[in-house]
């Protein structure tokens, strides 16, 4: 049953909830319905301000959101969550349990809260996550949050997504450190210590310190190391200045355009070359032409970047559909 | 070239009990099976789970329930659900639930009732037919 | 054993093997490859004095009624006087409990159980959003004194002991009683009986928390505190491990928990400045008993000899009924089937008989329909009896443990006893149990074994007569007991009433200084009863306390 996009785009501009969640289960299956109802909602979107929220498993981070989410709506802003968990490799399932932490806002008609499995599919977590990005900001969402785990490749998909991004860490979660050493530092526009009332907090905060003063590049931004409580909702005011600091920044420094043409960029280069390798895979004419040619490069006949260039120009003088 | 689109199952529990442990096993069965399972933690008001199922777009809602509160709690929720457009979505319930409260449920809209002791194999087997 | 000995039978027993057991094996095999028990424990073949070679008699079992316990608690347990048949029960308003209880004591049960329904066990009054539907159903609805006067009446509070199943307003339900008790003339130093009042069990299993873990944790030190001058023959907490046993535990983490628990309240009692030796006698034990007959023994005795141990070498505790691991059990609700219910009576059957040699001071016998709810008075009548024939007619009260040298018992006692250091430790490394609370690390032990054991059932490793072998389609029909809806509108209507007729701006002013107290450090408890007395309900008292200190958030664990 293909459904009516026509239909589903206007009522998702409307804010029809029950309309966005469908769209969004679209966008997910990757489904050409999906693409063509982004591409009507498209110029209705750029207005909210979307927010990263990244960090390691059990750093509180949709606590946090919970806790962002109050002081948001206190101020009468709407909020768009999308929480992101990793799916299983070996069954493509998932046990997705952020909301738990902020389903006191389920029945908040001005709160929509979506979750993700990472899925591991060929489109990579960024596309699906961005067009559910889309249609939140379509919807008319003031603040979207993206809550993605900081492990491997998420971090650096949100960076694609997210004009301000809040890396989040724990004192005594020793893989921080691993972390900081490889490099995602560079990602967070503001940094933040949940849990900061425990030991350690203090240890945390140094190290973040000095790892930044290594990366800075002296004008411009300095991101801010802040301490917070989530669970109890300490320094979260501090936090959603710090925030909206980040946002005015951009906007009165005119980062925001290079910022937003950063994005833009990393889209676009996300649905080419996942458009290319998702083409080649599932379809069958020419998924048999790849599994040729990789047999070819195997047995030697052929090597890697002939093979590779031999695709890609079947793929550009065969347009399909 | 459209990916397979996985199955979205709601757990939810309704009422004020703690017992979470079907809820929990099934959830992880759910899990293994390949569905994307979106678990909604303790005491969930019936407008809580509806607005969530709502907004998660799940195929299915799976309601857990040991209470006692099922016959006031399960008529506000399928109420709930069908205000919000989604009566079409496959309700199944589990938990302390006695077999003379099947046939009403039933008729309320709950597809079925896997009481104690239901192979978690079972439920897996009527979300794949009944999703399709 | 002395160490030729030792080797003689060693070397028997490998006679043995090598050929009198072979030769049979050799024929016809085992019937599986893995024997294990309820709690997937493996399972040897035959037990000989080679598998308990260090025992020593006095060090590791001595006498009833000595240190360390291993056998039994009184030195002449049921010869003496046969343990509480105490069954749980509560439903409806406090008029048909009330009814109930008086009934149960006239057929010969001797101490009183209050299961209360779900809004009180969660704080909140009947008239709450969050109480629909729940109104007396899986127990007794009691909102105010107004109730538990109702609750209590022509039951004289100073000859019945009450046991009551609440654990997060555990204070505000002490008090309830304790008003109840004034009441009927009774002082509070008169009365006597037991609150479950273990919260630390509720953030692991039961899940029916209100505030977070550390004011929980001072409001139990201000009962202990409180109880310790005002209600000296009160029970202050009953640490349970029923709960962390139903929700999917094995026997060892069950005991392992339990006692972890245990410790910590003890350890709390103490940093809140009071002696060890009392407060610690007036703290019991609540048990599952699963099927598995010989863990569930070996587990009892671990429970007694590991608790005596630790309270006198950690706590220097010098009174020895500080050492006493009194508990009740309760026979295991997951282990009825809702498939052949009547199978569930012999289940419980067995099950009482594992309590009882494991030397239990109480015990609750579930009858066959709790599977789906609550029991009838007919069912309920039936465990009752097994109770009174395993006492009467089976001959298992006459000596005191009857198993103890069993080379199987023994073993398996030392087995699972190492095994609960060994969890000790871990729970230590993690900063204690509270720490090890907030990390998830009992959720996630708990959610693993339970998981493993549905896979045991799935995977036919594990029969469940009626569930997934010797099933039948013929289902018996099994009256079962309904709350009438007219429960709820006499429920609130009665809360209404006591809103309008009591003293409302006294009990807003006691309320506040309720709320001063937990923003300080004053004892709760005198505030609480004073605030009970003008009848301020659970909920309201609860809903102050929010105000300070918050709700519990539980980590996501799978």
């Amino acid at each position: 049953m293909a459904p009516d996009t026509t239909e589903l785009v206007k009522h998702v501009l409307k804010g029809n909830r029950r309309a966005a969640a469908r769209l969004m289960t679209l966008t997910e299956s990757l489904s050409p319905e999906a693409h063509a109802a982004i591409k009507q909602l498209y110029p209705y979107t750029g207005k909210a301000h979307i927010i990263g929220i990244t960090g390691p498993p059990g750093s509180g981070k949709s606590t946090l959101v919970d806790k962002l989410i109050e002081k948001y709506r206190s101020h009468n802003l709407s909020v768009g969550v999308v929480a992101v968990d990793p799916s299983s490799p070996f069954t493509g399932g998932a046990l997705l349990g952020d909301r738990i932490r902020m389903n006191r806002f389920a029945s908040d008609h001005d709160v929509f809260i979506r979750s993700m499995g990472s899925r591991g599919h060929l489109g990579g977590l960024a596309w699906a996550t961005m067009d559910v990005v889309h249609i939140l900001d379509a919807m008319g969402k003031d603040i979207i949050m993206v809550e993605t785990v900081g492990a491997g490749q998420a971090e650096v998909d949100i960076v694609q997504l997210a004009e301000t991004v809040v890396l989040l860490s724990v004192p005594g979660l020793g893989d921080d450190i691993q972390t900081i050493k490889a490099g995602i530092m560079e990602i967070g526009n503001i940094f933040a210590i949940n849990k900061a009332d425990l030991d350690g907090a203090d240890r945390r905060f140094v190290e973040l310190q000095s790892a930044l003063s290594l990366g800075q590049e002296g004008d411009g931004w300095e991101p801010p190391i802040l301490k917070v409580v989530a669970t109890t909702g300490e320094g979260i005011e501090d936090l959603v200045k710090a925030i909206q600091d980040h946002h005015e920044y951009l906007v009165e420094s005119e980062e925001i355009v290079k910022n937003r043409e950063r994005r833009c960029y990393a889209q676009l280069e996300t649905i080419i070359e996942r458009s290319f390798i998702r083409k080649l895979l599932m379809d069958p004419d020419e998924r048999t032409l790849f599994d040729k040619l990789v047999a070819e490069v195997d047995q030697r006949k052929t090597d890697p970047y002939t093979a590779a260039e031999r695709l890609i120009l079947h793929l550009i003088k065969t347009p399909k559909k | 070239m459209t990916e397979t689109r996985k199955i979205r199952v709601l757990i939810a529990k309704p009422g004020l009990d703690g017992h979470d442990r079907g809820a929990k096993v099934v959830a992880r069965a759910l899990r293994d099976a390949g569905f994307e399972v979106i678990y909604t933690g303790l005491r969930q008001t019936p407008e809580q789970i509806a607005e969530t199922a709502l907004q998660e777009d799940v195929d299915v809602v799976g309601l857990s329930i040991l209470s006692g509160a099922h016959m006031r709690l399960f008529p506000e929720i399928m109420q709930l659900l069908k205000e919000r457009e989604m009566a079409d979505v496959l309700v199944i319930a589990g938990g302390i639930i006695p077999e003379d409260d099947f046939e009403p449920l039933k008729k309320l809209g709950i597809k079925e009732i896997f009481g104690p002791g239901t192979p978690t194999g079972e439920i897996v087997d009527f979300i794949r037919k009944h999703t399709k | 054993m002395g160490t030729k000995e030792k080797q003689s039978v060693s070397q028997t027993k490998r006679d043995w093997e090598n050929n009198t057991l072979k030769e049979t094996l050799d024929k016809s095999p085992e019937r599986r490859e893995r024997f294990i028990t309820t709690s997937s424990r493996p399972i040897a073949r035959i037990y000989t004095p080679i598998d308990i070679a260090d025992f020593n008699y006095e060090e590791h079992l001595g006498f009833p009624g000595q240190y360390p316990y291993t056998r039994g608690v009184y030195p002449t347990m049921y010869r003496g006087r046969l343990w509480t048949m105490r069954m749980f029960s509560g439903f409806g308003t406090a008029e048909q409990t009330n009814t109930r209880f008086r009934y149960l004591l006239e057929q010969g049960q001797t101490g009183l159980s209050v299961a209360f329904h779900l809004p009180t066990i969660q704080g909140y009054d009947s008239d709450d959003p969050m109480s629909k539907g729940e109104i007396g159903v899986c127990g007794v609805a009691v909102d105010s004194l107004a109730d538990m006067e109702i609750l209590f009446s022509h039951i004289p509070l100073n000859k019945v002991t009450t046991s009551m199943t609440i654990n997060a307003p555990a204070a505000v339900l002490l008090c309830f009683y304790i008003a109840a008790a004034e009441k009927q003339g009774v002082s509070s130093t008169q009365i006597g009986g037991t609150i479950q009042n273990d919260i630390l069990k509720e953030y692991q299993a039961q899940k029916t928390w209100i505030f977070p873990p550390d004011p929980s944790m001072r409001i139990i030190t201000d009962i202990l505190q409180f109880c310790t001058k005002k209600v000296p023959r009160w029970n202050t907490i009953s640490i349970s491990g029923y709960h962390i046993r139903e929700a999917g535990a094995t026997a060892v983490q069950e005991v392992a928990f339990t006692l972890a628990n245990g410790l910590a309240y003890v350890q709390a009692g103490v940093d809140a400045g009071l002696k060890v030796d009392d407060f610690a006698p007036r703290l019991s034990f609540f048990f599952d008993s699963h099927l598995d007959l010989f863990e569930e023994i070996a587990k009892f005795r671990v429970a007694r000899r590991v608790w005596a141990r630790e309270i006198q070498d950690r706590f220097k505790a010098k009174n020895p009924r500080s050492y006493l691991l009194r508990f009740h059990t309760q026979t295991a609700g997951v282990s009825l089937t809702a498939q052949q219910p009547e199978n569930n009576i012999v289940r419980t059957t067995i099950e009482a008989l594992a309590a009882i040699l494991g030397g239990t001071q109480s015990l609750h016998t579930n009858s066959m329909d709790e599977a789906w709810a609550l029991p009838t008075e007919k069912a309920a009548t039936i465990a009752l009896r097994t109770q009174q024939i395993l006492a009467h007619e089976s001959g298992v009260a006459n000596t005191i443990d009857p198993l103890g040298g069993s080379y199987f018992i023994e073993a398996l006692t030392n087995e699972m006893e190492e095994e609960t250091y060994r969890y000790f430790d871990r729970i230590e490394k993690l900063g204690g149990v509270v720490e090890a609370i907030k990390k998830g690390f009992f959720q996630r032990e708990i959610s693993d074994s339970a998981f493993r054991f549905q896979r045991e059932i799935e995977e036919k490793e594990r029969i469940i007569v009626g569930v997934n072998e010797y099933v039948t389609d013929d289902q018996l029909e099994i009256p079962v007991l309904k709350i009438d809806p007219e429960v709820e509108r006499t429920q609130l209507a009665r809360l209404q009433k006591t809103r309008k007729t009591r003293n409302n701006q006294k009990v807003d002013q006691l309320l506040g200084q309720l709320q001063r107290a937990a923003e300080g450090t004053d004892n709760l408890l005198p505030h609480i009863l004073a605030a009970v007395r003008e009848y301020a309900t659970v909920g309201e008292i609860c809903n102050a306390l929010r105000d300070v200190y918050g709700e519990y958030q539980e980590p996501i664990i799978f």
